[in-house]
């Protein structure tokens, strides 16, 4: 026996590493139709590998002080070996990930991933996607610079709009009266530790779930309903090695535009690295315009639209927390958009200008006109959750399949 | 002596105030320049915008992210070997200190500036990304002469500016040129003046296109210290792509031939 096959029974006599092996990638079967929208599971797990070891390395020359935090990171654009291109490849990744996690929503919504049995794999994932934006948030102070600053403002600020405990409430958050060093110090640590603790727990959980459960693929149809005679879903493969090599010519590709960003265009035009950042932070002195970054702007447009401060704070919470039941909302039977009639193909495409649109106007300064449209983009949102359980019945499907087609 | 600054500051303040409570008004839009296309590549440039930098604005504004030494090597002051000329350095470039490692610190006090001006005059190590390459060279072509601001210049860039007009004995005197609005407000309507452009009025030391050039050097080299690292980003960037493309068709390859089998 080679010295190789030794210590791997010696590891597997302790450790279950190959039924492990075989469960989850060698013998885990998914179908054979995945297509291109199924790339961005993979990539955000790859996505968030980058960020956390970009993360530490930038962790070792950034010090979290009011007076110091924008020159250390000009310190580690400028004197560190290479710290510019993990500087980049952090605020690419931030873009980057927001980019491949919508994708990855987007295909669920496509193809009924939501709809049972996989509620829970769902749900997970609005949570993930909810800590994502938190610690998207708490990292975008860090930098200590303008935007940075006045961003924390605006959004802290708002939980003061909660009647009665509102301002201790944001007070607390803040752990001062306005936010300060103080908050620079513990949205540090949010940063750096509770979020990617807590992401990378829900991501382990998330997996688990689905591979509970198997994947579900564009035709919307049950692999498991038929099996040969080993058990293995007949239109199954195992993932590996089809699916792993498949993934990695995704990431080639994805890497080529990551890195023609972080290359030759890291501030992409602005909205990756926002122009007022380049200054520090100066409490006496608001920036004309405030928004956040691009990936958060579709919420923050909704908050924007309604002029009161505490109903336009609740409807931003519920376009986020709408998500959640998804899976009780569409009362469609199909799964699949494929199989879906012209009616729900049409109120799909409407969400989703809807959703440009008012991630769009979120970037720019707000005008009665530009509001206006807010308003009506929002409600558009709203309506195509609020709508569903009728807009999904009355639908004219088509007849799904048995087996799966290409 | 002391004391007279603030004194001119505070008194053409109430100047200024008392005009724009006046029913004419002299308010000003804002402009943009276009600068020509900057080249990070030309050392000659970069060096002589150091030179204006450190002869013109290295009095009031640092560049504190920029260290002598780097700035030495990218721009070429070193001898065949690459080694940095550290005398050259000291003798026309280093004013402040005499330590080539350190970064281009200002010897004014922030306090005192903030007195003297009403601000301190920032640091510029990043000033063109935060405001863009043409609005920094249309900063510094387009002051006018205006009697009632505090240095007796008006810029139609950044209208309103406490800086004084640094370059202008060497690119002469503007003045601004005029177009009346008719402004409709609830009392009736006023005429409002505002400043669209600007002429030349007195010849300075410099013809226009030296004075041109001065400025396209300077605001190179600003372009230079907000992103030292562009040129060696852009090259590794190169290869890296080239390799990704030739990962990326080897792997798809790959794939291709797994999924032979799959039907």
């Amino acid at each position: 026996m080679s010295k190789a096959k030794g210590l791997l029974n010696w590891i597997d006599a302790r450790f279950p590493l190959i039924k492990t092996w075989n469960d989850h990638i060698g013998q885990y079967y998914t179908p054979k139709n995945f297509n291109f929208w199924y790339f961005f599971g993979s990539l955000s797990l790859l996505v968030l590998v980058i960020q956390i070891v970009t993360g530490i390395w930038l962790t070792m020359n950034y010090v979290p002080s009011g007076d110091r935090a924008f020159s250390s990171i000009e310190y580690i654009m400028r004197d560190v070996d290479m710290g510019w291109l993990i500087r980049y490849a952090h605020t690419t990744g931030a873009s980057a990930f927001f980019l491949v996690v919508y994708l990855h929503m987007f295909r669920g919504i496509l193809y009924g991933s939501y709809r049972k049995p996989r509620e829970l794999v769902w749900i997970i994932g609005v949570f993930i996607f909810l800590a994502l934006m938190a610690e998207a948030f708490f990292g975008y102070l860090l930098p200590w610079g303008q935007m940075s600053f006045w961003g924390a403002q605006v959004i802290t600020s708002l939980f003061g709009a909660i009647p009665f405990v509102g301002n201790e409430l944001a007070t607390f958050i803040r752990g001062d009266f306005t936010v300060s060093e103080v908050t620079l110090n513990r949205f540090f640590a949010f940063h750096v530790i509770m979020m990617p603790l807590i992401i990378v727990g829900l991501v382990f959980l998330h997996i688990v779930a689905l591979h509970k459960v198997g994947s579900n693929n564009p035709d919307g149809i049950e692999i498991k309903a038929h099996k040969d005679a080993n058990g293995h879903p007949l239109d199954g493969i195992p993932f590996h090695p089809y699916y792993t090599v498949k993934d990695l010519w995704g990431v080639g590709v994805f890497l080529f535009f990551f890195c023609l960003i972080l290359f030759f265009f890291p501030e992409g035009g602005g909205y990756f690295i926002e122009k007022p950042n380049f200054e520090p932070a100066d409490p006496l002195k608001t920036p004309t315009h405030i928004a956040p970054l691009w990936y958060l702007t579709p919420f923050y447009s909704i908050l924007r639209a309604i002029p009161d401060k505490l109903i336009g704070v609740m409807a931003m919470a519920a376009s986020i927390a709408v998500f959640f039941v998804l899976p009780w909302l569409d009362r469609g039977p199909v799964k699949s958009i494929r199989y879906r009639g012209t009616l729900y193909k049409t109120i799909l495409a409407i969400f989703v200008v809807s959703f440009f649109g008012l991630g769009y106007l979120g970037t720019l300064e707000p005008t009665p006109g530009r509001t206006l449209f807010a308003q009506l983009f929002s409600i558009i949102y709203f309506a195509f959750f609020i709508m569903m359980p009728w807009y999904t019945k009355w639908d004219k499907t088509k007849p799904v399949p048995e087996r799966i087609t290409k | 002596m002391q004391h007279l600054l603030p004194k001119i500051l505070l008194s053409s303040m109430v100047v200024l105030g008392s005009i724009v409570l006046g029913v004419a008004h002299a308010a000003q839009s804002t402009v943009t320049i276009e600068a020509p296309e900057m080249n990070p590549n030309d050392k000659m440039s970069l060096q002589r915008g150091a030179k204006y930098f450190m002869n013109y604005c290295s009095g009031c504004h640092s560049l504190e992210y920029m260290r002598f030494s780097r700035l030495a090597k990218d721009i070429g002051i070193t001898d065949a070997q690459g080694n940095i000329l550290e005398e050259v350095m000291k003798k026309d470039l280093m004013f402040n200190t005499d330590k080539v490692g350190n970064t281009l610190s200002v010897a004014m006090d922030k306090n005192d500036a903030k007195e003297w001006f009403g601000v301190a005059p920032p640091d510029l190590t990043l000033e063109t990304r935060l405001r863009g390459v043409d609005w920094v060279y249309g900063f510094l072509t387009t002051f006018f002469v205006d009697p009632n601001a505090p240095w007796g210049v008006n810029n139609l860039v950044y209208p309103g500016t406490a800086m004084p007009n640094i370059l202008g004995a060497l690119q002469g005197d503007q003045q601004p040129i005029y177009q009346t609005e008719t402004v409709e407000m609830e009392g009736g309507s006023i005429q409002q003046q505002l400043v669209i452009g600007v002429k030349p009025a007195k010849n300075g030391l410099l013809s226009p296109q030296e004075f041109d050039q001065m400025v396209y050097d300077i605001v190179n080299f600003l372009s230079y210290t907000a992103d030292p690292g562009k040129i060696e980003r852009q090259q590794l960037g190169v290869f890296v792509l080239l390799f990704l493309v030739i990962f990326t068709l080897f792997a798809y390859l790959l794939k291709r031939e797994y999924w032979k089998d799959v039907h």
